[in-house]
């Protein structure tokens, strides 16, 4: 088994209609629901806000640097996202595809590191057993 | 049949089977490349084995399995050494398939739906089915598509790491997948051919692409035989490629149907395509590819341009847009029309069909150049020729362009 990520974006200047908001409610508890009967739910979470609640943290010399804002400027910000345990990326895609449905929304599916530091610095490791 | 040959032809097979045993594409493709080095150290000497797949694979298993054990002393890595998705029955397999005589599985099927899953992108997927399956060399697959060979082999490195890191399965789809995950596969085998057949810039025929195209169609088509639209595909290139000698002039220009001379057209092929088109017929699950096979099927039978089937073509059009209506099919269908109801409904009709999209296509404008022409409408065809010319990269085509634009400005004037 394998984990993906399945992250949600969100562009900063969107603004959800409330009916819309209950919709993807639902849609998004269903499918919590259904990820724990299929037994590959890890994690799901959303975060708050958009690229007005991120700030930097870079070491600089011997001190941090901390800045307001997100790493990147993008119109887009990380708005949620699951981890699921499936066995490959079809069953992870089709996750995504209810995901998809349930938020109204593009899902970005990505899969985790999986092995060792001899298997990331060999590139032709793929870590499965 | 020189060793390169033989290597060629078996490539497909060979690589599909060791990528399951192996659980990795590198690994495979290496794996070949060591029993080639081997076969052409042997064969000239020892002469060529019976079954030269079988004996490939043997090779190329046996030193995949020496080098998987070096590594695995060297770096204690035997837990690792079968890491492949969707492959994990690798290590009984390798030893089930160890003598010489056996026949080689046929894995290319579980290969070309990994080639063109739809998480790679379209170049990606034509770029690996062409090394993977075609036993194409890198440089090759660049020159064909014109393409820096940095560029390509970047790009075929990146597929290869995303097949690997995103974890794509290395399986054919279930039946309840396959209609969606068909798509691609029958898409870029299509897109393989018609590069070598209507090239979008260089020489206007590139034979070894549409040759290769056509090898492609046929393992789909040998290995899917129940699915209609594989059978199609297959159809619609044999047709097409039986074409081919008359399709261009020995100074490389473009002859178009209405004046190819249908001697010069393979009859094998067109009795081959049109045997299947009659199965698919018969079979009655009609698809984009098989109705594009029927439509040339109906060209290949016709005694001349004139002498065509227009309203059976017709018929195939408009069916054909019902399952797929795009302005170029509307476009197509339009150009029937002028063969059935004269040059002044097909011109009517290709300028309702005016859209931006079609507007930068090369082929509308040339369509309407020659319906103006036939139309004696001297000037707007001479205009139409000019902005078909401007459109299009392929020097043939050009040409072609130039020729018919200056006959129209000389009528025009005389």
């Amino acid at each position: 088994m394998s984990q993906y990520l399945l992250a949600l974006y969100k562009s900063d200047d969107e603004v959800i209609p409330p009916e819309r908001s209950q919709q993807v409610w639902a849609g998004v508890n269903a499918l919590g629901d259904q990820m724990m009967d299929a037994g590959v739910f890890v994690f799901k979470s959303g975060l708050q806000g958009g690229a007005e609640s991120a700030t930097v943290v870079r070491q600089s010399g011997g001190d941090f640097l901390i800045t307001d804002g997100p790493y990147t400027e993008t119109k887009e910000h990380l708005a949620g996202f699951w981890i699921i345990d499936v066995a490959d990326l079809d069953a992870a895609l089709e996750w995504a595809k209810r995901a998809a449905a349930a938020e109204l929304r593009p899902i970005e599916v990505r899969p985790f590191f999986e092995g060792d530091l001899d298997d990331a610095i060999r590139i032709n490791a793929s870590g499965s057993p | 049949m020189t060793a390169e040959a033989v290597f060629r032809r078996e490539h497909g097979r060979c690589v599909a089977a060791l990528i399951r045993f192996l659980g990795d594409i590198d690994a495979a493709e290496e794996a070949v490349q060591d029993a080639f080095a081997v076969a052409v150290a042997r064969w000239p000497a020892d002469g060529q084995p019976p079954n030269p797949g079988a004996w490939i694979l043997t090779t190329a298993r046996n030193r995949a399995i020496d080098r998987l054990r070096r590594e695995s002393v060297r770096g204690e890595r035997h837990a690792q050494a079968h890491h492949l998705y969707g492959a994990g029955d690798a290590a009984g397999q390798i030893m089930a398939v160890a003598r010489e005589e056996d026949p080689v599985p046929d894995d290319r099927l579980r290969l070309i739906f990994t080639c063109c899953h739809p998480a790679l992108g379209q170049p990606a997927q034509v770029a690996l089915t062409l090394r993977l399956l075609g036993g194409l060399e890198t440089p090759e697959i660049a020159r064909a598509f014109l393409v820096p060979e940095a560029t390509m082999a970047q790009r075929i490195v990146r597929a290869k790491r995303k097949i690997r890191d995103a974890r794509i399965p290395y399986r054919v789809p279930a039946e309840a997948e396959l209609p969606g995950r068909l798509t691609p596969v029958l898409a870029v085998v299509y897109l393989i051919f018609n590069e070598g057949y209507a090239a979008t810039t260089g020489p206007l025929l590139r034979p070894s692409l549409c040759a290769e195209g056509i090898r492609l169609a046929r393992v789909l088509g040998e290995l899917m035989p129940g699915e209609p639209e594989a059978q199609g595909l297959l159809a619609l290139l044999v047709l097409l490629h039986a074409r081919s000698a008359a399709r261009v002039t020995a100074g490389g220009s473009l002859v178009r149907l209405a004046e190819q001379d249908r001697r010069l057209w393979d009859r094998d092929l067109i009795a081959e395509g049109q045997a299947i088109v009659r199965a698919c017929v018969q079979r009655g699950r009609p698809g984009p590819y098989q109705i594009q096979a029927a439509i040339n099927a109906v060209h290949s039978v016709a005694p001349s341009f004139d002498g065509t089937d227009w309203h059976a073509i017709l018929t195939l059009y408009d069916q054909l847009y019902a399952l797929t209506p795009t302005p170029v099919v509307a476009l197509n269908r339009a150009v029937a029309l002028a063969e059935v109801r004269g040059p002044a409904a097909g011109l009517a009709a290709v300028d309702g069909l005016r859209s931006p999209g079609l507007d930068s296509y090369y082929l509308f404008h040339a369509a309407r150049a020659d319906l103006l022409r036939r139309l004696r409408r001297d000037g707007e065809a001479a205009a139409a020729y000019a902005t078909a010319r401007a459109l299009t990269a392929n020097p043939a085509e050009q040409a072609f362009l130039d020729t018919q634009r200056t006959g129209s400005i000389q009528a025009g004037n005389g």
